[in-house]
């Protein structure tokens, strides 16, 4: 049974016929079927998980599907959980604890707060819990969790038939995690490079990195993942807005569109090759936002990687392989005080 | 329904970009370019705080030069072994003049005992008496910072007994009390003095009394064996925003930002600055934490330690403390210690190795003074 609930604003007039317009928050309109539990898949191949009886909820229908569940959870599903909850408790609890567990406090300076890496003077060795041994705990719950939670869409896209992409994006956010974390921090030889947990605390770190590596913004793939970074915003807003645009005509249906080129797709190729001379294909635009994406966190890990390990200031790299801009000095010659006769460093 | 949910829709949006609005600063800023363009080395002002920060660093009247009596000081007053080799009336003017800089409201009487102006049973006499030789010492020996403006007890004081500005060594743990969890590792805590970041809230023992290593960036560009450590940077780093907020200036005041060890591509007040940082050592090794034991306890910090000086006593908020008023040259016994009379108590200045030499001039790259 198909039940429309509309009010008469949200119906367009179109050819004499009353026609309804579905679109995700701006109307009210919305379509409710009894709900689909999914394709009919072999338990023996992992095909099961319906765990959870399908339910509607009309305010989520606003922005998405209104249908939740079934959800499947599996092994991997529940440790990624129990370890992410792990990570999440002990550092918030820290967190709660430098506050001397005021909650007010905890509320008022949440993003200053943090939970600190080990001291460098204590190398890679695991210090006192208070000593940055929570940080260690909680950075290796966290990966823990992240990792199984990758396997779990790994092996739910296998167990679909579908393509293992969305598993393979998310290890490449991974991949960047891990070289802050973990990777890098074993090469220089101290758990003290690591980032902190905290929200402030990171930008501070971040740009502490860059101070320190003498401008982060030298290193080339720093570039590339800026590029990637701001080209993934660019493409998804190119593409957002050309299905959108050509949605009165169906182009909202890729995967039919992709089968079946139909008058959406046509109109849609032919304003970006009148505008910009070339069009991606309905298929072709999502291997570039897919690609686009991935490669961000995994030329910034590379990037990060080789800073302190291999280059130790990326502005004298540069000047050394030619990016560096010179310009006139517009100040008179100024020398470091420290090398004046009897100046201390 | 429908006009209800339009209502609540506009006033939801209107909410959201008032929200957005919030982060602003009202006018937008002035900005007068520095260095080349497209560095960014520029100084931004707020024009409608401009004229309040200006009224507040306002100098004040001088009082009227003294006409010579011919006698000394120390003929007529017993135990003024730094201002004693003055005439008596510019050490009367001078008295008056300290009077209403530091004590307006409490008199002479905050120093003095009215009845036995020679009496030090007031910690105050014998802690102003050391600043005047501390003022002495930073016009004659510190004028790569200070240069021929000088500073007076009124650089400092504005009017305060105890100056604002002035910072105290935070508790071990900084008072966090579990033992198990929530080491705040000196930092991540909302802090005015680092700029209200995130980053290490005490910079001013370590760097302004410590003479730690400030410099963190390499100057290699393939990787050696440099230890310093990203976060020994986040500690220089907190020490920079302390400095960006009491001069009320950004980083490219002094850096170019793309290099910021680079003396080359800086302005020349980055030398200042560096001495800048050398003097408050100085002064906090050298004269004030000597000064701690007089105190009464309602003038130490949390830690028991005494009041100390960083960027912010002085300058308040002005890249030139005052804007840069020449104060000293109405006041020229803060010049100089008395050739005559040698402080006799002066104590070892710690850490030799971090100072300067006391220059005896202005170093030629400094075209700015303060």
């Amino acid at each position: 049974m198909v039940v429309v609930v509309a009010q008469p604003t949200d119906l367009a007039v179109a050819g004499g016929h009353v026609m309804a317009e579905y679109q995700n928050i701006f109307t009210r309109l919305q379509v409710t079927a009894p709900a689909y539990p999914g394709v009919p898949l072999d338990p023996a191949t992992g095909g099961g998980g319906r765990e959870i009886k399908p339910f509607f909820s009309y305010l989520l229908g606003k922005f998405g599907d209104a249908q939740i569940g079934p959800v499947y959870l599996g092994w991997t599903g529940v440790t990624s959980l129990l370890f992410g909850f792990l990570a999440f408790e002990i550092v918030g609890l820290n967190m709660l604890a430098s506050v001397n567990w005021d909650p007010i406090q905890f509320i008022r300076q949440l993003p200053w707060l943090a939970l600190e890496p080990p001291a460098p003077a204590n190398g890679l060795r695991i210090p006192p819990l208070n000593q940055g041994g929570w940080w260690i705990l909680a950075g290796f719950f966290m990966t823990i969790s992240v990792v199984l939670w990758c396997v779990r869409m790994y092996k739910r896209a296998k167990a679909h038939g579908m393509g293992t992409h969305v598993a393979w994006a998310f290890a490449s956010a991974i991949w960047l995690m891990v070289v802050l974390g973990f990777l890098r921090p074993v090469m220089m030889g101290s758990w003290g490079e690591a980032v902190p947990f905290g929200i402030f605390p990171h930008l501070d770190w971040t740009a502490a990195f860059s101070i320190r590596y003498g401008n982060l913004f030298y290193n080339p793939f720093h570039m590339l993942s800026i590029a990637f970074l701001y080209g993934s915003t660019l493409l998804f807003a190119m593409h957002g807005a050309t299905i959108l645009a050509v949605s009165r005509y169906g182009g909202e249906r890729e995967l039919e569109q992709i089968a079946d080129r139909g008058t959406a797709s046509e109109r849609a190729a032919l304003f970006w090759r009148w505008t910009m001379g070339f069009n991606a294909t309905m298929e072709s635009i999502h291997r570039w936002a897919w690609w686009f994406a991935v490669l961000t966190p995994l030329t910034g890990g590379i990037g990060i990687l080789l800073t302190g390990t291999v280059v130790d200031n990326w502005y004298l790299w540069g000047i050394e392989h030619g990016l560096v801009a010179t310009y006139p000095n517009v100040f008179p010659p100024v020398v470091d005080p420290a090398l004046a006769p009897g100046a201390g460093q | 329904m429908n006009a209800l949910n339009s209502v609540l829709g506009r006033a939801t949006v209107l909410a959201g970009a008032l929200l957005l609005l919030a982060g602003c600063e009202r006018p937008i800023p002035v900005s007068t370019q520095e260095g080349y363009r497209g560095t960014a080395m520029v100084d931004v002002q707020n024009p409608r705080l401009l004229a309040d920060k200006r009224a507040a660093n306002a100098m004040p009247e001088a009082l009227p030069a003294s006409a010579a009596s011919g006698v000394l000081a120390s003929s007529i007053y017993q135990n003024v072994p730094a201002l004693g080799h003055l005439d008596l009336a510019e050490f009367t003017r001078l008295m008056n003049a300290m009077t209403a800089w530091v004590s307006p409201e409490e008199g002479c009487a905050y120093c003095h005992n009215p009845a036995n102006l020679a009496s030090e049973e007031k910690y105050t006499k014998v802690v102003s008496r050391r600043m005047i030789e501390m003022t002495q010492h930073i016009n004659s020996s510190w004028k790569p910072h200070v240069a021929e403006t000088g500073v007076t007890c009124y650089t400092c004081h504005r009017g305060n007994p105890v100056p604002q500005g002035i910072w105290f060594a935070h508790l071990e743990n900084d008072g966090v009390k579990s033992k198990f969890a929530g080491n705040r590792a000196g930092q991540n805590i909302a802090t005015a003095e680092v700029g209200m970041t995130s980053l290490p809230f005490d910079p001013f023992t370590t760097f302004l009394q410590d003479a730690t290593e400030i410099r963190v960036v390499s100057r290699t560009a393939l990787a050696t064996n440099d230890p310093t450590s990203i976060k020994q940077t986040e500690w220089t780093y907190g020490l920079m925003m302390h400095m960006s907020q009491s001069l009320g200036v950004n980083c490219t005041h002094c850096h170019n930002s793309r290099s910021f060890i680079d003396w080359n591509q800086s302005n020349p007040v980055r030398v200042t600055a560096w001495y800048g940082i050398r003097l408050v050592r100085d002064l906090n090794v050298a004269y004030l934490n000597p000064l701690a034991s007089l105190l009464p306890p309602k003038r130490l910090g949390v830690a028991g330690d005494g009041p100390k000086v960083g960027c912010a006593t002085c300058h308040q908020g002005a890249a030139k403390p005052l804007y840069g008023a020449p104060m000293l040259a109405d006041y020229t016994a803060f010049a100089a210690p008395p050739v005559v009379a040698p402080p006799a108590a002066m104590p070892v200045e710690a850490a030799p190795e971090e100072l300067p030499e006391p220059q005896p001039a202005e170093p030629a790259v400094s075209a700015s003074s303060q």
